[in-house]
């Protein structure tokens, strides 16, 4: 292998987020996708929980930047036959099989797809419409080409037709196409092969496939979407009438042993809360019911998701096994029969019943990990052990995504972003891969007026259905300098990347405006489309009229649509004066600084450390280990004590790594590439990047008579009582088990994710040594998520009991007379339950650490509502920050268990190195320039800098600034006084063309 | 306009790393505010010039407010404290310029206050509207 080079199995969002961060790091990657384009299930998902964005939106980019990477090589309809050889040298055996249209060829202008006769069921819809036999597989899929079902074409079956090839003006139709073996020499392999929805029918109790009103969650997801069969009308399919009452049934395939699957599909709860709330959007009044066994909202941000569900869209939570499904045959509602206390049994009508179904594995998954000579694990997934989240029994082979077990998008990534960062571990003897993208040379713009085009999107449904996008577009067309104005669906496609491209040439534009969503994250996409059609990237402005209008304003439609004229009025007053700018080149200091000693800062450093990269790692207390220095087993029942003498041993002897103990930052300047700290030891560290992992705190309070009543512990009291000598622990009759202390309540609001398995741990283990003793374990929701909740059925098995209670009425802690006794209301049974147990153990959260504030000040990085740090993206950018080159993992990020902290610690290594595999990063091309025509060389810009970027020459007697130290604030601008200092891309004469026309 | 209901017209100066992100949040969390806000985007509160400001009142805005990170987090270290300084000789420029005072707010809203932001917009638009048009409209 002349250099690093990987193969990812699986164009799902792992696959992309793995193959990105490869190929970003310097590995020419191939990405192998089973069907006929990237995206997987997440390009299927209409809105994404819990901040309701657009899941196209959001992953489209991803798929273009995967889609034209000149280090990812795209293998569609392709399978992976086997792989031979050890780390790091593998062949990889690949089967391609036919598309029938040749990908050289094929310029995907469609033409073949609308001439197709044979109209088949489409599988993006999940066979809820039509589509042609040949067809792309939907408007944004990477590639953009179409596929053709052999097996439905009248051509193959009756040898004859062919139109598909008299009509394509490329040439591209190949009926002569064979499946073709090829081999590829790689050194690390990325499985990232999913997972698949249950299959409904299995429960034949719930009615789907013999009632016509009852729907599985994925074909919601597709009747809610604006790309999908009903253009996001929801229809009920019996009549195609509005539904009044929809109920989503719960647990459908999971939790149910019944159907052999014990565990929890993690992201179902999450999925039937969004599709309860887009759904009241969409048809307001409607009433929506989920029937539910425990509401695992364990995420970020997840609680407040439901509670907003509750409070403000009146979605019913109701908890309850629904016994029976039956069909009124004259109406086609459904009625669900369901206990209510307990015991009494209810019936209520519905219009459309969701059946929220599990994920799981399928023999094809299967199959292919057999072929890789892997055993399947529980349930066919792969199941990696805590402490190695990321990696598989064979070396040299890493696994992320659902494969590893059910888990929602952002784990999905981190995951990925993990897998990468280990195969670039195992790729560290090769030299990267160089490529240099050439991008066309620049027009020359300087004497012709600005030609402008607007591309007006309507986001599915997200814009359209608010905004009167056709009036916008025409307006636009009436506005000076313009001289194209169009319509997208979605203007993020690569499909309308390249009609984009396009109208650049055909109409000469040397303006871009784009009228869409947010520039925080769209505006990266459309300026490389700018240079890839040589206009300069920084002649493109966006108009905001989805997060700032059609979003903001939905029951304004009219209003709506005069502000996003009058949005997009003033941006093209603005593009009208932009100016190219370059950008400047600034080497990257290739080291990293890791802040926090604990399992996850420990698992970013050694990660850096062994891709070559010198890292500094500052730990506030005297030792390394952190939070798991108290902890004996994992969340699984592993060894935590072993592993972590093991890492720090790995810590202390590894050259690469300076360690400061009991040190703590003091400060850090710079920027992406060139960060210098001063640590409170006194040294100084140059470095390129920044990975934060700080962890949590543990919940302290006085709640329970904890401090007061020395029977009264927490979890890691009675684990660390547990993994010593268990002295204190002889001749326990009974123990209760206080959940959510310090969690879910006013003070918290969120759940700390870790205590329920912690108590299920903890609860195993006590009964391990004394299989006698009571313990009751008082809930408000289990939340054994994912792999974790067969242990919550062994845990009930052997006898543990589970009380539920309400927030509103908590349990009592009280010594009566010398014995602790427990009081509280049976949420389920409505009866007072008293127990007098020798040892209350309260399952405390984890709260943010105080020192989160100060660091995040000077890292400039923000913080969310409960003190942890706040990502770039909470779907997508999980470990990244929208500053360039800090990252964050752990308990920093929010409460997660060890496995979790890893794998995400890994994740950060990994998006660390696609900056520190860099020889050169570009500097902001948007920084101030003085007129000096103007300057007085009074000196007020020089006084406000903040990075004493601007200066007075001392020849000329003029304020000139410092290219690589300007970070393109605009305070100078705003502080000249004759109008000299200008940022570009903001200048005084840009605004004030915006503020001419608003 | 007498007779119906004056319509109030808002600038909004929003810097890139924290207000524009909340304006953005706002927008994903579906928070309804009324439409009469143009946000525009800059890269911090500490580059709105003021005559930015008087520009945007004489020539037809009837408020302006300049949203940025809550301090100590301004994404340039200080910009926000500058532009919180340079707010009161925005005060005076309004007065020259026969401006009430009111029509120029400056507020602190981080990239996590997405509900924040719709109040304040809310708020700066409702009492706009009990103030009236700018006399320069
Ligand atoms: S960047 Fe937000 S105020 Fe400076």
């Amino acid at each position: 292998m002349e250099h690093k080079r990987a193969l990812v199995v699986g164009g799902g969002i792992a696959g992309i987020q793995a193959s990105l961060d490869l190929a970003d790091a310097g590995v020419e990657v191939f990405l192998l996708e089973r069907g006929p384009s990237i995206g997987g299930r997440m390009a299927q998902l209409d809105k994404t929980f819990p901040t309701n964005d657009c899941s196209m939106c959001i992953l489209s980019p991803k798929l273009v930047e995967a889609g034209s990477h000149p280090n990812i090589k795209l293998l569609t309809k392709s399978e992976l036959l086997g792989l031979e050889g050890e780390a790091p040298r593998f062949v990889a055996h690949v089967r391609k099989h036919p598309r029938y249209v040749d990908e050289d060829k094929c310029t995907g202008c469609g033409i073949c797809t609308t001439k197709c006769p044979v109209k088949i069921p489409d599988p993006y819809n999940v066979n809820l419409d039509k589509t042609r036999c040949l067809h792309i597989p939907f408007p944004q899929a990477v590639p953009g080409i179409p596929v053709m079902d052999a097996s439905q074409c009248i051509y193959f079956k009756r040898g004859k037709c062919r139109v598909c090839e008299k009509v394509c003006p490329a040439d591209a139709i190949d009926f002569t196409q064979q499946p073709k073996d090829i081999d590829l020499e790689v050194g690390a392999v990325v499985l990232a092969i999913g997972s698949q929805e249950f299959e409904a029918r299995l429960k034949d109790e719930y009615g789907y496939g013999t009632f016509d009103n009852v729907v599985t969650s994925i074909e919601f997801e597709r009747m809610l979407s604006a790309s999908g069969p009903t253009s996001g009308h929801i229809k009920r399919p019996s009549d195609g009438e509005e539904p009044a009452r929809v109920a989503f049934l719960q647990c459908v395939g999971s939790r149910d042993l019944q159907v052999e699957r014990a565990y929890c599909s993690a992201v179902c709860c999450m999925q039937a809360t969004k599709h309860a709330v887009i759904l009241t959007e969409h048809l307001s009044g409607v009433e929506s019911c989920i029937f539910y066994m425990d509401i695992r909202s364990y995420g970020k941000g997840f609680d407040r998701f439901v509670d907003r569900a509750r409070d403000e869209y009146g979605v019913r939570f109701i908890r309850s096994r629904v016994s029976s499904v039956e069909v009124d045959p004259e109406t086609d509602d459904l009625v669900l029969q369901y206990a209510v206390d307990g015991c009494k049994l209810r019936k209520e009508k519905f219009n459309l019943l969701v059946l929220s179904v599990g994920l799981c594995s399928n023999p094809g998954i299967e199959a292919l990990v057999r072929r890789l000579d892997l055993e399947p694990g529980n349930h066919g997934f792969l199941v990696p052990s805590s402490f190695r989240p990321v990696d598989t029994e064979r070396v040299g082979v890493y696994a992320c995504g659902t494969i590893n077990g059910p888990k929602d998008i952002p784990e999905s990534v981190m995951e990925a972003s993990g897998a990468s960062s280990a195969a670039l571990c195992s790729l560290a003897g090769f030299p990267a891969r160089e490529v240099s993208q050439r991008l066309p040379p620049e027009k020359d713009l300087r004497a012709a007026p600005p030609r402008v085009g607007v591309f007006v999107c309507r986001c599915g449904i997200n814009i359209g259905s608010v905004v009167d996008v056709p009036s916008v577009v025409e307006y636009a067309a009436s506005l000076p300098r313009v001289v194209l104005a169009e319509e997208r669906l979605f203007a993020c496609s690569s499909d309308s990347q390249k009609t984009i491209a396009e109208a650049i040439q055909e109409h000469d534009l040397t303006r871009v405006v784009v009228a869409a969503c947010t520039p925080r994250t769209h505006e990266p996409l459309f300026q490389k489309t700018m240079a890839e059609s040589g206009l300069n990237p920084y002649l493109f402005e966006f108009a905001n009229i989805r997060e700032h209008n059609s979003w903001v304003h939905q029951k304004e439609p009219a209003r709506a649509t005069e502000k996003a004229k009058d949005l997009v009025r003033m941006a093209v007053a603005k593009a009208v004066r932009l100016k190219p700018l370059t950008k400047s080149r600034l080497p990257v200091t290739k080291s990293a600084l890791v802040i926090g000693g604990g399992v996850a800062g420990m698992a970013a450093a050694l990660d850096l450390s062994t891709q070559r990269y010198p890292v500094t790692l500052v730990e506030k207390d005297e030792q390394l280990g952190g939070h798991a220095r108290r902890l004996f087993r994992s969340l699984q029942g592993e060894d935590v004590k072993a592993f972590l003498a093991q890492t720090i041993r790995k810590i202390e002897s590894d050259e690469r790594i300076s360690v400061h103990l009991g040190t703590e930052v003091e400060r850090i300047d710079g920027y992406v590439g060139n960060f210098h700290t001063r640590l409170s030891d006194g040294s100084d560290v140059d470095h390129g990047v920044v990975v934060v992992a700080t962890g949590g705190e543990e919940y302290r309070g006085k709640d329970y008579l904890y401090g007061q009543d020395a029977r009264v512990l927490t979890q890691t009291e009675l684990e660390e009582r547990l993994g010593g000598d268990g002295e204190a622990l002889q001749g326990l009759e009974s123990v209760v088990m206080i959940q959510c202390v310090g969690s879910r309540d006013e003070q918290n609001p969120y759940c700390s994710r870790i205590c329920c398995g912690t108590a299920l741990k903890n609860a195993l283990w006590l009964l391990d040594r004394d299989p006698d003793t009571r313990i009751f374990v008082l809930c408000r929701d289990v939340r054994a998520y994912g792999l974790m909740e067969p242990r919550y059925q062994e845990a009930r098995e052997r006898g543990v009991v589970f009380v539920r209670y309400e927030p509103d009425a908590r349990p009592q802690v009280s010594n009566a007379g010398g014995s602790l006794q427990v009081r509280l209301k049976d949420e389920i049974l409505g009866e007072k339950i008293l127990l007098r147990p020798d040892l209350v153990v309260l399952s405390t959260g984890i709260t943010a650490r105080p020192g989160n504030k100060p660091l995040s000040q000077s890292l400039k990085v923000p913080l969310d509502a409960d003190g942890f740090f706040l990502e770039a993206h909470v779907k997508l950018r999980p470990v990244d920050f929208a500053t360039d080159g800090v990252f964050v993992c752990g308990l920093a990020h929010y409460p997660k268990d060890i496995g979790e902290s890893i794998s995400q610690a890994r994740a950060a290594a990994s998006r660390a190195a696609t900056v520190l595999a860099r020889d050169e990063i570009e500097s902001e091309g948007k920084i101030a320039r003085v007129d000096e025509a103007l300057c007085s060389g009074c000196g007020a810009c020089t006084e406000v800098c903040a990075y004493g970027a601007v200066k007075i020459d001392a020849d000329s007697g003029l304020a000139t600034v410092n290219a690589a130290l300007c970070k393109g604030c605009g305070t100078c601008a705003a502080t000249c006084r004759v109008g000299a200092v200008d940022l570009s891309g903001f200048s005084d004469a840009q605004l004030a063309a915006v503020l001419e026309c608003f | 306009m007498s007779e119906e209901e004056f319509e109030p017209t808002i600038i909004a100066f929003c810097c890139n790393w924290c207000s524009y992100a909340g304006a953005d949040l706002a927008g994903t969390s579906r928070i309804q505010y009324p439409p009469n806000v143009r946000n525009i985007r800059v890269m911090c509160s500490g580059m709105v010039h003021p005559n930015m400001v008087i520009e945007a009142l004489t020539k037809g805005a009837d408020g302006v407010i300049i949203c940025g990170c809550h301090p100590g987090d301004c994404h340039y270290i200080e910009g926000n404290l500058r532009a919180e300084k340079r707010a009161e000789a925005i005060d005076l420029m309004l007065e020259d310029f026969g401006l009430e005072p009111e029509r120029f707010r400056l507020e602190w809203v981080s990239a996590s206050e997405g509900p924040r932001f719709a109040e304040v917009m809310k708020d700066v638009v409702e009492s706009i509207r009990e103030l009236g048009p700018s006399p320069y409209r």
